[in-house]
């Protein structure tokens, strides 16, 4: 009997891209495009997703799947989980694949909790005396008792995600597939998932999980994979990965050629984005410069946003150029920079995301640099890192006697 | 080829989830427990499911036993269905019986107007007999049209066999057929129709109505996750099909006023169906033995050719959705 519980071999996805037939949704187009353009072939582009991709995952294993946006780790699941075919290889599963891509898949707003569970479960691939048998665990890990028989459309965001996170942590199959599912709820609940995943682990069974925290996958995963436009350019043990992932920010050039990839209607696209230092010390004021190019036709005025990631996920600051009544008037290239004086950030690296929006989003800018801030503390005296290790930022604070 | 692993998992016994919750994250090197996973590992079960995922098309029909696996979901849907389908409705369960009496008074009305034949049976107990058999095929129908699209979200985030959505619908059409006979029970007692031995072929009937309908349907369903074009033209085919259809008239009618066209009027699977389905009520007129042998072959290459093409386009349906 083998330990192997997945083996993948050369698996590749391809999708078809069509460019300039604008897009035929519906027969009678597809046959006037035809008639009207006989000798025309629309443009097709095979888009590799996935491109040769091995491995082996032992059973037991706990593989952690990083990667930048786009870099195929979501199709890798989907191929895993059976919702789509691999268009080349073979992927042989040893043990039943539940998988958590979306918390919440089947939910109706209509339908109680109660009524819920058994759907949601029955839709995971679940058996009704399962479901059963798990039932009270369920309404338990959730704590929504008491709202067992009330329609979901009711409930808070926050009982919807625990209730159906409940349902899914509580599949029974023997390798589970989850995509970033922990990302969604407060952190109390997250901090609740992340330790149900760990009871998950230590039960024997396999897991394929997908993040963007690089925290959660440190703590969870002794294997990981870090995957890099659809091709596995590492894997083996956790740390090398991280700092694969790491490595692979802070090139502009890098980021510019994914720009189709990214979110957003995709009028302008931010070209560059860099920090104004290699090192920032954590009471400094921490400069991000960017380039904006037209791609489309645009008129319209526009504002942009950054956001500062810390390594757990946390968004410690958002500097939304709204808020300073700065719009940016529609030109061909523009260029700006954001100045980040406080909060002091703590030491350690943060992610920045910045955004470009009229209406909606135009460019969404994931992870589109990585600013490093050393332990140089903005305090008269060093008393170690590890006094300040309590809160999120570091506070601009007075301490005065007496005044009572 | 996906090869089936759905017979040996019920054997299997899973680990149950620990209930215990670990109280947050602590630190990394407490969580590195690879020698309990070892362990673990061990002791896990030694039949466990094997399954080959690869490309290429899958032109091999149902897997069945993974279609048994998951009947409880097959329920749960037609579970949803039946729940959802009259919420927020003043009358709620009431128009399932209502709907069809509506349409029978309606086309009774035009009946009497267009001085239709009904083969010696009251007009109204004619109608609503035509309609319950009539709406069972085209409920069935028109809701397993649209039974992709409407779940496009499941379909790209977690999988089972889709066949399961166009399957989950005839467990709800077939409670409204269910209502609809007892009351088609009732108006027999009120026009004095005593039931015959042919009310015992019904089921037949009924089977036959929704192969051929859950054939047509899934071919519907798997072109519109494509062609969205599918929910606008499909109305207007189903109409014309009524009214091709013996549905209002009996087919005696139509044989008497053009004997010529009678051939290709036969060549409708419904026509022998629904022929053969009222003379099993009422026992009137003469048992449409052709017209309904060619209706079973009509349903069973419907139900061939909607599987094939089904399956065929399945592996697309999340790329395309």
């Amino acid at each position: 009997m083998t330990d192997i519980a997945i083996r993948a071999t050369n698996i590749a996805k391809s999708y078809i891209i069509r460019h300039n037939a604008s897009d035929h949704v519906t027969l009678a187009e597809t046959v006037l495009h035809r008639v009207a353009h006989p000798f025309s072939r629309p443009q097709k582009e095979l888009f590799w997703a996935l491109n040769d991709i091995t491995f082996d995952v032992n059973r037991g294993d706990v593989v952690g799947i990083i990667g930048r946006n786009g870099a195929g780790k979501s199709t890798l699941l989907k191929i895993l989980s059976r919702i789509t075919k691999p268009s080349k290889g073979e992927i042989h599963l040893h043990g039943r694949v539940g998988s958590l891509l979306e918390v919440g898949t089947g939910f109706h707003p209509e339908l109680t909790g109660r009524e819920n569970i058994y759907l949601n479960g029955a839709i995971l691939g679940m058996r009704k005396p399962e479901i059963r048998k798990h039932f009270d665990a369920i309404v338990d890990f959730s704590g929504v008792e008491q709202f067992l028989d009330t329609p979901v459309k009711r409930y808070s965001s926050g009982m919807y995600v625990r209730l159906a996170f409940a349902v899914a942590a509580h599949l029974e199959s023997e390798i589970l597939v989850v995509d970033e599912v922990l990302a969604v709820g407060d952190a109390e609940f997250t901090r609740k998932c992340l330790g149900k995943m760990q009871d998950v682990s230590k039960s024997g069974r396999t897991v394929l999980f997908v993040s963007h925290q690089m925290q959660s996958v440190a703590v969870l995963c002794n294997k990981a994979m870090y995957l890099e436009r659809g091709v596995c350019t590492f894997a083996g043990d956790v740390p090398t990965a991280i700092e694969h992932y790491m490595k692979s920010f802070g090139s502009a050039e890098a980021a510019a050629t994914e720009a189709h990839r990214r979110h957003g209607s995709g009028e302008y696209r931010f070209v560059s984005a860099e920090p104004a230092k290699e090192f920032f010390a954590c009471g400094e004021e921490k400069v991000i410069k960017f380039k904006l190019r037209r791609v489309r036709p645009f008129t319209q005025k526009m504002f942009v946003f950054c956001d500062f990631v810390d390594a757990s996920g946390v968004t410690v600051a958002r500097c939304d150029s709204r808020l300073l009544d700065f719009y940016i008037s529609p030109a061909d290239e523009f260029g700006g920079e954001f100045r980040l004086r406080t909060p002091w950030l703590k030491p350690g690296d943060y992610t920045v995301d910045l955004r470009v929006c009229c209406y909606g989003v135009l460019d969404h800018f994931i992870r589109a640099c990585v600013i490093r801030v050393v332990d140089v503390l903005p305090y008269p005296s060093h008393g170690g890192i590890e006094i300040v290790s309590g809160g999120v930022v570091l506070a601009d604070y007075e301490f005065q006697a007496g005044g009572g | 080829m996906t090869e089936s692993i759905y017979q040996k998992v019920e054997a299997i016994s899973a680990d149950p989830v620990s209930q215990g919750m670990s109280g947050g994250i602590s630190q990394p090197d407490d969580l590195r427990h690879s020698s309990e996973q070892s362990a673990a590992a061990e002791a896990a079960p030694l039949s466990v499911p094997h399954l080959v995922l690869r490309p290429g098309s899958a032109w091999h029909l149902v897997d069945l036993a993974e279609v048994w696996y998951f009947r409880d979901l097959l329920f749960s849907f037609a579970g949803r269905d039946l729940k959802l389908r009259y919420k927020q409705t003043a009358l709620g369960i009431i128009w399932v019986i209502l709907q069809p009496l509506m349409a029978a008074g309606v086309f009774t009305l035009v009946g009497s107007l267009a001085k239709l034949p009904s083969g010696g049976i009251p007009t109204f107990v004619f109608m609503f007999a035509s309609m319950l058999a009539w709406n069972l095929f085209s409920n069935t129908l028109g809701r397993i049209s649209t039974c992709m699209v409407s779940n496009s979200n499941m379909i790209s985030k977690v999988y089972f066999p889709r066949i399961i959505l166009p399957l989950s619908i005839t467990p709800s059409t077939l409670v409204d057929f269910s209502v609809g006979s007892c009351l088609m029970a009732v108006l027999m007692i009120v026009y004095h129709i005593a039931p015959g031995f042919g009310l015992l072929l019904i089921p037949l009937w009924v089977m036959l109505i929704l192969l051929t309908a859950v054939g047509f349907g899934m071919i519907a369903s798997a072109l519109a996750v494509s062609y969205r074009d599918i929910q606008y033209i499909l109305p207007v085919l189903v109409q014309t099909l009524m009214f091709a259809s013996p549905v209002i008239y009996p087919a005696s009618a139509f044989k008497a006023h053009h004997p010529a066209l009678y051939p290709f009027f036969c060549l409708n699977p419904l026509s022998g169906i629904l022929t053969a389905f009222r003379w099993s009520i009422f026992g009137k007129g003469s048992f449409p033995l052709e017209p309904l042998l060619w209706s079973v072959a009509a349903a069973v290459i419907a139900g061939l050719i909607g599987l094939f093409t089904f399956k065929r386009l399945e592996s697309r349906f999340a790329d395309v959705i």
